[in-house]
């Protein structure tokens, strides 16, 4: 029978290897193995875990695990919990499944959209040049000769449509930068408007030129240079509609993460709330540090032995008195003398000294081991061509010596799954590259970066789901609050409109500023 | 009792008289004095209310003329032989009281702690 497993991940990928890196040193081999992989081949014992669409979850694990199965492997398969190397928690296989079915695809509204807006697109563009050519087509022989205007009018159509076809590619038809769950507003006001316009374009065109064959051709050309000359203002409207209202900041946002209570303010413009949620995700990204989940275990600990401090036993038979239940048993808890308080200081202090102290090691040993390493200059290369090394072989020289140490500190602030063997040696071989001091190579070790800095695999927040009471096309009011979850937390935005300031002024005579001695002379007489 | 800067004020006044003490060229009072209406009120210790401009004696030399006369740290000098005290400048106060051809001055003074004992008399 399989069985999910409850267990924590344990993604100790780092310690792992480093047994292997001590056998490296010695051997002089080197082993450039992603730990990342869950390649099923590495573990003594493969699980095969069961979810809901019925297919089996490490799909390469499963591939060299089931040789020699039948149709009754459900039933005769024994799952071993627990002691095996890549064991997945009930967090994982929610986040894989979910992985699998959005990637599928949500794109077919959004390439629909764009089909649609590139057709219109294509249609506006003809539009002038129809006008134009169709009267040359039909009756060339009654047109009325035009001159030096039509050729300057031609000249400037083309170079209107010119700049009307880049202006419209650079802003509505750039790569996205991401995936909105609802259609813009403007952009969709913006369509239709221009297809009502050049529809009603069209329409006269039909009734007033195509019957009654107008001869008039100056007169044709100078309405298809209308038509244009009424496009370029659409667009520029479409401008200050679609950038440059949102560039001017009116709302303060703040950002609070739900976990661990990191907060960051932002200032925006008048956007729309899944654009300000867009506006949020990028900035997380970049400002807050990374979410780290072995952070919240002492917390959680705690609030488990605080509700496992009482419990009521129901004596006087089935009483539906549920309320009054908990809350006697929330007013018995806090007269109750805990010493918890007292637990979290100690706790805290020791855990500071034993990093600081950690810390102390692990920048030692690195300064140490950087004055192993000398950069050679041009003449010196060709000077001493024996021990020669390029800037890999160099970290992996002094590696060894400061890897315990690191080890050790990581595993004290819990980030050793953020850093791999091969992570490390390729930052140290950069910063060797770039002539680094120990500080500047450690700085990444020693405070949490944001989001950004780490590999993807760790990020634990890729998919987003806004969630929101208001419309999420409309836009942003003071006092909205919306929610952008991910599988592990979730980010709660609070919006507040920027308040309005006076400024008056007063104006300083620069002779008006005067000064007196205040003084305090004691003499004796 | 003449009435001082508020009318909450007892005034008390002493009348000291100082024998000036010759040494070499010059004619010591022993003392020193602090105040004056150029100088900024806000900085004596001594003084009840901060915008006194008034002349205080800030120090007074053990076993000098000052202190045999009765003068003490603190008080504040209303007259010099006739001549107010409590509108001058620091310079002028001390030109008043180092006249040369002067062997005796007598000073009108008053003190808070009289203002305290006649007022804890008048309370009891």
């Amino acid at each position: 029978m399989s069985a999910a497993m409850d267990t924590e991940s344990t993604y100790s990928g780092y310690s792992h290897y480093s047994g292997h890196s001590k056998k490296a040193h010695r051997q002089g081999r080197d082993r450039h193995k992603s730990p990342r992989s869950k390649d099923g081949s590495r573990s003594e014992k493969s699980v095969t875990i069961q979810t809901p669409p019925a297919e089996p979850l490490l799909g390469n694990d499963a591939s060299q695990a089931e040789e020699g199965q039948d149709d009754n492997w459900g039933e005769t398969t024994t799952a071993i919990t627990g002691t095996s190397e890549h064991s997945i928690s009930q967090e994982d296989i929610a986040r894989i499944s979910k992985d699998l079915e959005d990637s599928v695809g949500l794109d077919c509204k959004r390439y629909l959209g764009l089909t649609v807006a590139a057709v219109l697109g294509l249609l506006v563009f003809l539009t002038p040049i129809a006008f134009i050519l169709l009267p040359q087509i039909l009756w060339r022989d009654d047109l009325e000769p035009c001159g030096t205007v039509c050729e300057g009018l031609f000249i400037s159509v083309a170079f209107k449509l010119l700049i009307l076809l880049i202006g419209t590619w650079a802003l509505f038809f750039r790569q996205p930068k991401a995936d909105l769950p609802r259609v813009f507003v403007f952009r969709a006001l913006l369509l239709v408007l221009i297809f009502l316009f050049v529809f009603s374009y069209w329409l006269f065109y039909g009734v007033r030129i195509l019957d009654s064959k107008d001869t008039n051709y100056q007169g044709i050309v100078q309405y298809a240079v209308s038509l244009v000359d009424a496009l370029l203002f659409i667009h520029y409207l479409a401008i200050v509609l679609l950038e440059l209202r949102q560039l001017q900041p009116m709302f303060t946002v703040k950002v609070v993460r739900s976990t661990d209570g990191e907060s960051r303010y932002y200032s925006l413009g008048h956007l729309s709330i899944q654009r300000a949620a867009l506006v949020v995700l990028e900035n997380y990204y970049r400002d807050f540090t990374v979410y780290n989940p072995a952070l919240l275990t002492a917390s959680k600990s705690r609030a488990a032995k605080h509700m496992a401090g009482l419990k009521v036993y129901n004596v006087d038979g089935p009483g539906n008195n549920a309320s009054g239940q908990s809350r006697a048993m929330i007013a018995a808890a806090a007269r109750r003398r805990d010493s918890s308080h007292n637990e979290l200081y100690y706790e805290e202090a020791d855990h500071e000294r034993r990093v600081k102290k950690r810390r102390a090691r692990l920048v030692v040993a690195v300064e140490e081991a950087f004055t192993h390493i000398k950069r050679l200059q041009a003449e010196e290369q060709q000077k001493a061509p024996g021990e020669m090394m390029d800037p890999r072989e160099a970290a992996q020289a002094i590696f060894p010596s400061m890897a315990r140490a690191l080890q050790k500190y990581l595993r004290t602030t819990r980030q050793q799954q953020y850093h791999s063997m091969e992570s490390i040696l390729q930052h140290l071989s950069f910063c060797i590259t770039n002539n680094m001091t120990p500080k500047a190579f450690l700085e990444r070790y020693l405070n949490p970066g944001p989001t950004l800095q780490y590999d993807r695999d760790r990020w634990f927040s890729k998919q987003w789901t806004l969630v929101s009471e208001e419309a999420v096309t409309s836009g942003l009011q003071d006092g909205i609050v919306f929610v952008l979850k991910c599988l592990d937390f979730s980010l709660v935005v609070n919006v507040k409109k920027i308040p309005f300031i006076k400024l008056s002024e007063e104006f300083i005579d620069p002779k008006s500023h005067k000064f007196v001695l205040r003084l305090q002379s004691e003499t004796s007489v | 009792p003449s009435h001082h800067n508020t009318e909450y004020f007892l005034s008390l006044q002493q009348r000291i008289e100082i024998h000036k003490l010759r040494q070499g060229d010059n004619l010591i009072l022993g003392f020193s004095i602090g105040g004056g209406i150029d100088q900024d009120p806000t900085q004596n210790p001594f003084s009840e209310d901060k915008t006194d401009k008034g002349i205080y004696v800030t120090r007074v030399t053990e076993g000098g003329p000052a202190e045999v006369a009765g003068l003490q740290i603190g008080d504040k000098i209303m007259q010099v032989n006739g001549w107010d005290m409590t509108m001058v400048t620091h310079d002028q106060a001390r030109k008043r009281l180092t006249k040369r051809n002067e062997e005796v001055v007598r000073l009108l003074v008053t003190r808070q702690s009289l203002q305290k004992a006649v007022q804890q008399s008048m309370m009891s």
